[in-house]
């Protein structure tokens, strides 16, 4: 061994005396095992956590020269763009970044749906989850007023609006959210307060809490089997692979695939043709003017297509909420004893198709002007999302499920 | 306490107290923090009332102002506009302002102190957006439209007393701000006693 390597290893011996260095590296990854059989989608755990990284940075860099102020945010977003050098980038990087983020997570949990991960021992990582989905809706909506254009501006307005339509405290509610009788420039500057500090603090305490929680019960694998009940004589698991350096080089692939198709759209596509960047909010915010056609981000509009479903202010309200809310259920509501989609019978596998084409659908209405005929297809819609939860007792308890294997297969 | 014997009575009223107090405090200091968050002295004196001057609105004309940040319209009705008020009551969810969304003194046929002059928030009451203004002959809800607000956001219908048809989303009929004449082109919204 050569000097070097000595000294460095002496210095690992005096940290690892005081700070549990080695412990950490081995047991979160040098000797953590994971299933040997991950697939396609078992990336965008790992991407979610690149994506977090990424917003935060870019955030950081972004916050040198925004002013939260309603004279000034949106001269200072076309400042960022026009004369901050790497300016327009910075910001290309961060508005695409929250898009990308719900992408990535959204697969996340359609992966969840596809396995049963959410299904015993995992459900408080489920529900650590689900609250990062929230928290996640919470940032994009507090950093979508920030750049004050007409979009920003009326998205915030309708969202505030929605807490009036609590009966008894709704009126104060409203007007403790905002800080002012309408959205303005304190809404703007509070707005910001959460948008940089409050809810990323949250969201990070939430992405620490995930992560120990996956590192307590172990990740789950496509074919939904425990490996931990299949160990050799030294305690680790036959279907298992260290997750570094065996993981770690699969995300690293992954992630570099990930900003191929990350970059085509920053330098190419960033406002994805008013999908990303909405075309409306290239005007500045006026409080005496709305838009012709307003609509959420496109991560919102299955909510917001069910908001509007519902002839009636509460009860749309209430709609919206227990869309978002039935996900926490899941692992109660699940009664199959198989979790991966390989060995359900096909009663979970059409409502999961159905379940997915009403999201999409819903998705699609959100954006679009209603008509008759379109708040008729969102009613429908609304009714199948709903029974996919509402119903699951039922279907999976009856389900055809196949025998599931002692071991794990190929891929 | 003697021999090194634990008094467990004791240790758990010092516990008990301690919790107790260690909680009303954390409960006190939730009072600063929602508070801080309700609209400040600055925010509240914005909202102080305003004098517009209405002698420049000609006939069928909307007037946009702002007051708490909010568009004030005011909107001089057309003779032929007011007479046909009443035949839309049929279609309409509360053609008699039955629900408090005006002052008693604009609890009227007109929702408004002169007939001539219609004063409204001009915001929706479904979800806030502002309405556009569609007068008489803008055709594109239908021949039978005879004028009024049309919210973009939701489809929300309003006459133009501000009563909001039935079949809408919004539940309630446009809100009508305090307000009093100054004199005959002079007014004042926001409040309806005293001057700005």
């Amino acid at each position: 061994m050569s000097k070097v390597m000595k000294a460095l290893n002496r210095l690992l011996e005096w940290v690892d005396a005081r700070f549990p260095l080695t412990k950490l590296w081995n047991e979160h990854l040098a000797k953590y095992y994971a299933p040997k059989n991950f697939n396609f989608w078992y990336f965008f755990g790992s991407l979610a956590l690149f994506v977090l990284v990424i917003q935060i940075i870019t955030g950081i860099w972004l916050t040198m020269d925004y002013k939260p102020s309603a004279e000034h945010a949106f001269a200072t977003v076309e400042y960022i763009m026009r004369d901050v050098e790497w300016g327009w980038w910075m910001r290309y990087v961060h508005s695409t970044g929250s898009s990308a983020f719900f992408i990535v997570v959204y697969l996340h949990m359609f992966r969840a749906l596809l396995y049963g991960s959410y299904k015993q021992p995992r459900e408080l990582l489920w529900l650590t989850g689900m609250f990062i989905y929230l928290a996640l809706m919470a940032e994009a909506f507090f950093g979508y007023l920030l750049p004050w254009g007409q979009m920003s501006y009326w998205a915030a307005q309708v969202i505030t609006s929605l807490f009036g339509a609590i009966p008894a405290v709704g009126d104060d509610l409203e007007l403790w959210i905002r800080g002012d009788f309408v959205v303005s420039d304190v809404t703007l500057n509070r707005y910001f307060s959460f948008h940089v500090i409050a809810v990323p603090l949250v969201l990070l305490g939430l992405v620490f809490v995930h992560i120990i929680a996956l590192h307590e019960v172990g990740s789950n694998n496509p074919d939904g089997i425990e490996i931990k009940k299949n160990k050799d004589a030294n305690g680790i698991p036959l279907d298992g692979i260290p997750f570094h350096p065996y993981y770690t080089v699969k995300d690293i692939y992954g992630i570099t695939i990930f900003l191929i198709l990350f970059s085509i759209v920053v330098f190419y596509y960033p406002d994805m043709n008013g999908f990303f960047l909405e075309h409306a909010n290239f005007v500045p915010a006026d409080p005496l003017n709305t838009p012709e056609h307003i609509v959420p981000a496109w991560y919102f509009t299955p909510y917001y297509a069910i908001l509007r479903a519902i002839p009636d202010k509460l009860g749309g309200l209430i709609a919206m909420g227990f869309a978002v809310m039935f996900f926490f259920f899941l692992p109660w509501l699940d009664r199959s004893p198989v979790k991966s989609i390989r060995y359900r019978g096909w009663n979970y596998r059409i409502a999961l198709i159905v379940f997915v084409i009403s999201f999409l659908v819903l998705g699609y209405l959100g954006m679009q002007v209603t008509t008759p005929v379109k708040t008729i297809l969102a009613r429908v819609f609304t009714i199948i999302y709903f029974m996919f939860f509402l119903l699951m007792p039922l279907y999976t308890s009856t389900d055809n499920d196949k025998p599931v294997p002692d071991r794990v297969r190929y891929p | 306490m003697h021999d090194g014997e634990i008094d467990k009575q004791r240790r758990r009223f010092l516990t008990t107290v301690a919790t107790v107090v260690g909680g009303a405090g954390v409960a006190a200091s939730t009072v600063p923090l929602i508070s801080y968050m309700l609209p400040s002295a600055t925010a509240r004196a914005l909202g102080a009332p305003i004098e517009i001057d209405i002698s420049d609105i000609k006939p069928g004309e909307l007037k946009i102002e702002k007051w708490q940040g909010k568009p004030i319209w005011i909107l001089r009705r057309t003779k032929q506009e007011l007479d046909d008020l009443p035949s839309l009551d049929s279609l309409l969810r509360d053609p008699d302002s039955s629900v408090q969304q005006q002052p008693p003194y604009a609890k009227n046929e007109y929702r408004s102190i002169k007939p001539e002059y219609l004063v409204l928030i001009g915001l929706c009451t479904h979800l806030g957006c502002s309405p556009k203004y569609l007068p008489d002959g803008q055709d594109i809800l239908g021949p039978d439209w005879k004028g009024g607000f049309f919210c973009p956001c939701h489809g929300s219908e309003f006459d133009l007393a501000g009563r909001v048809y039935k079949g809408v989303p919004a539940p309630t009929n446009m809100v009508v701000p305090p307000y009093k004449f100054l004199s005959d082109t002079r007014i004042l919204v926001g409040a309806d006693t005293g001057t700005a």
